[in-house]
């Protein structure tokens, strides 16, 4: 709780009544601690690197991601062929691959190159991976926030509410939603209508807009229930009262007070989560419910390469590196903004 | 206590009342109706498909209809088609003339397979899927939590960071990954177990670790940070100051209060694993629960729908009402009130 106080002094003029030496605040504090985390820095690098690989893809590609060459499907350079001892290259005995070095990683069933489409793929993570949590945030902050200031009726009414979604099996319930969407807005619909501009924003965002919406309403609650905890804390301290006192209005107190202060917790629990929506995001594309094809994503090309992962290992193996690279930086990412903002495990180092 | 247990089975009513009313009412409100296919069925035939299974009566009537057929116990007498003993999930013979038998709980009709019910789903499918997912379960907390208690008792050694270093490896490879890679090197290189396919214990080692390692790195993870917020509380300092022996200090002392929120995250993951795992048993061709979770809505198989959820989600509340219990025994400081 201490960390709360000394996080309370970003809120307002106190901050130069605090006993801190050099007067820092938690953030500025808390990005040093970042720094000094050598893997946390690496999950940073890594995925700077992604997001750069994903703005400039068309230009980093060296093919075009849905060009099918059907006489170069399944075809694998000869260091991959090399790499794996069951593929077998065209010409030796029992050898059934074509040998094509000009796909670097390697071309799916359809003959498009895999390193392309994995080069594209990375927008599709990572946007889900960004977008994903401020869908959750919004949902879940906006229920957590009241439940957590009015207290009452209302704190029980919208905690129930809570408890009731848990009992949804998520993986169902995402189906459910991502169907409900693409047969209700996707398809022939009359110009102008809501659900017109709905269909035609997700059609123009490759399907994507859908997958946003679907994953964020499955998964606000632990947001909800972390902000509401939150706010129950923050809502006792002195200087909310102060500011109650001096007449400040409710919503300029929730939003100037209560919001910063509650923020620290949030963002680590939701960089933690977002490995999830990433497999949330590669599971709906193994059922055939993600992006529009042909617009390339790593849970997609992981799934079509499973399928023949015995003869081609190539097409499952290569997207599954890069899936887990992203994952990977962002738990690491998560590991380590935790130990560098909350507060009980400061007591811990 | 008792209070508490009525209490929460009232609200496990509840819960599924309102999770059938939301799911029933989305199901709906999705387009298309379990019928409606590419080509289009003439309207008469259509109509009558509609009429049979009562997909014409008013939305609400559907609903209580559903469920009613679920709730209100039915007696029948007499000769009866054997087709009952498959609609209902509970048939007992009771003593009489006219061999009366008192039927529970019918869960419905599958749309898509003309010839099974829900029940029918349930009594096949179920089983297999609750045998995957326990032993996804074991092999979870028996690599998880002594990992993470290894974990957090060597803190900052290479036994932590070599530990925590496979639990981030753990979490951060989904399952779509980890099955294809299992079968790759343990089903395809060294032909030590089948690829894939469901009937002996062979075929069970692959999924089972497939599923429970994802969740091993998972409690690993949470076993070691609740390990290490309980050794800094005043009461092991206590126990320490005491002369308790180290051992005894983890074993009595932090380990029973350093599981309370592992024990809290295995209830939900018992409900989410032996009720079926999607991926896992289509990469595997495990004919269990799972797919029955995407391939209901993808088919508008209604009863097979509310059928899935309100399973799942009566697994959890008991899974949870089970966590609740146990944190009563293992922390008497938790009093229900």
């Amino acid at each position: 709780m201490a960390v709360m106080e000394q996080q309370s002094h970003t809120a307002g003029p106190v901050t130069r009544l605090g006993a801190r030496p050099k007067g820092e605040s938690l953030w500025v504090d808390a990005w040093k601690r970042l720094r000094r985390n050598r893997l946390a820095v690496l999950g940073v690098v890594i995925i700077v690197i992604n997001l750069l690989v994903a703005i400039f893809a068309p230009a980093l590609a060296p093919k075009d991601y849905k060009t099918q060459v059907l006489a170069d499907n399944n075809a694998a350079p000869e260091w991959v062929i090399s790499l794996f001892p069951n593929m077998k290259a065209k010409g030796t005995e029992g050898g059934f691959v074509t040998v094509n070095n000009s796909y670097l990683l390697g071309a799916d069933s359809l003959g498009r190159d895999l390193l392309s489409r994995i080069i594209y793929g990375a927008r599709v993570s990572l946007a889900v991976a960004f977008v994903g949590p401020v869908v959750s945030i919004i949902i879940g902050l906006i229920v957590g926030v009241v439940a957590g200031f009015f207290g009452g009726r209302v704190d029980n009414i919208l905690m129930r509410l809570v408890d009731i979604m848990y009992a949804f099996p998520t993986f169902l319930l995402v189906v459910l939603l991502m169907a409900f969407f693409r047969t209700s807005f996707g398809g022939a619909q009359q110009p102008g209508t809501l659900a017109y501009t709905l269909g035609e924003l997700d059609a123009s965002m490759g399907g994507m807009l859908f997958i946003f919406l679907g994953i964020g309403m499955t998964s606000w609650m632990q947001m909800a229930r972390l902000s509401r905890g939150q706010v129950l804390s923050v809502r006792e301290k002195e200087y909310i009262e102060a500011a109650r006192s001096i007449g400040t209005p409710t919503r300029a107190i929730m939003v100037q007070h209560v919001l910063p202060n509650i923020l620290g917790p949030l963002i680590v629990a939701e960089t933690l989560t977002i490995p999830t929506y990433i497999s949330y995001e590669a599971f709906l594309s193994f059922i055939g419910l993600g992006v529009n094809p042909p617009t390339p994503s790593w849970g997609g090309m992981i799934s079509e390469g499973a399928r023949s992962i015995a003869t081609y290992p190539n097409q499952a193996l290569f997207p599954a590196l890069a899936l887990f690279f992203v994952m990977f930086a962002f738990n690491f990412l998560g590991d380590g903004l935790r130990d560098a903002l909350d507060p009980r495990m400061r007591g811990v180092d | 206590m008792a209070r508490f247990i009525a209490r929460r089975i009232l609200w496990l009513f509840l819960v599924l009342f309102t999770v059938s009313i939301i799911t029933f009412t989305l199901m709906h409100a999705v387009p298309g109706g379990p019928f409606a296919q590419e080509k289009a069925l003439p309207p008469a035939v259509l109509a009558n498909i509609n009429a049979k299974y009562n997909l014409d009566d008013p939305f609400l009537i559907q609903y209580l209809n559903y469920l009613g057929d679920i709730l209100l116990p039915r007696i029948t007498s007499g000769k009866q088609p054997k087709s009952l003993e498959h609609e209902f999930l509970i048939n007992i013979k009771l003593p009489g003339e006219g061999d009366p038998t008192l039927r529970w709980m019918n869960w419905g009709p599958s749309y898509k397979s003309s010839s099974r019910t829900v029940n029918d789903i349930f009594r096949e499918n179920l089983p297999i899927s609750f045998q995957l997912g326990v032993s996804a379960l074991v092999i979870a907390m028996c690599i998880g939590i002594p990992l993470g208690i290894m974990a957090a008792l060597k803190r900052n050694t290479v036994y932590d960071y070599a530990g925590m270093g496979v639990a981030i490896f753990g979490v951060s490879v989904p399952v779509i990954i980890t099955a294809p890679l299992l079968q790759y090197i343990f089903g395809v290189q060294l032909r030590a177990v089948p690829v894939s396919g469901w009937g002996s214990f062979q075929h069970m080692i692959l999924p089972a670790l497939a599923l429970g390692f994802t969740q091993s790195a998972l409690l690993a993870r949470l076993t070691r940070a609740s390990l290490l917020q309980v050794m800094n509380e005043d009461y092991i300092r206590t126990a320490r100051a005491k002369g308790v022996s180290e051992r005894m200090v983890v074993i009595r002392h932090a380990l029973k209060n350093g599981m309370i929120p592992v024990i809290t995250v295995i209830g939900p993951l018992f409900a989410a694993l032996v009720t079926g795992t999607f991926v896992v048993e289509t990469i595997f061709g495990i004919p269990g629960m799972g797919r029955f979770f995407v391939t209901s809505v993808t088919g508008r198989d209604y009863p097979v729908i509310m059928g899935t959820i309100l399973l799942y989600a009566i697994f959890l509340v008991l899974a949870n009402l089970i966590v609740d219990l146990i944190y009563a025994w293992v922390d008497p400081r938790i009093r229900f009130d």
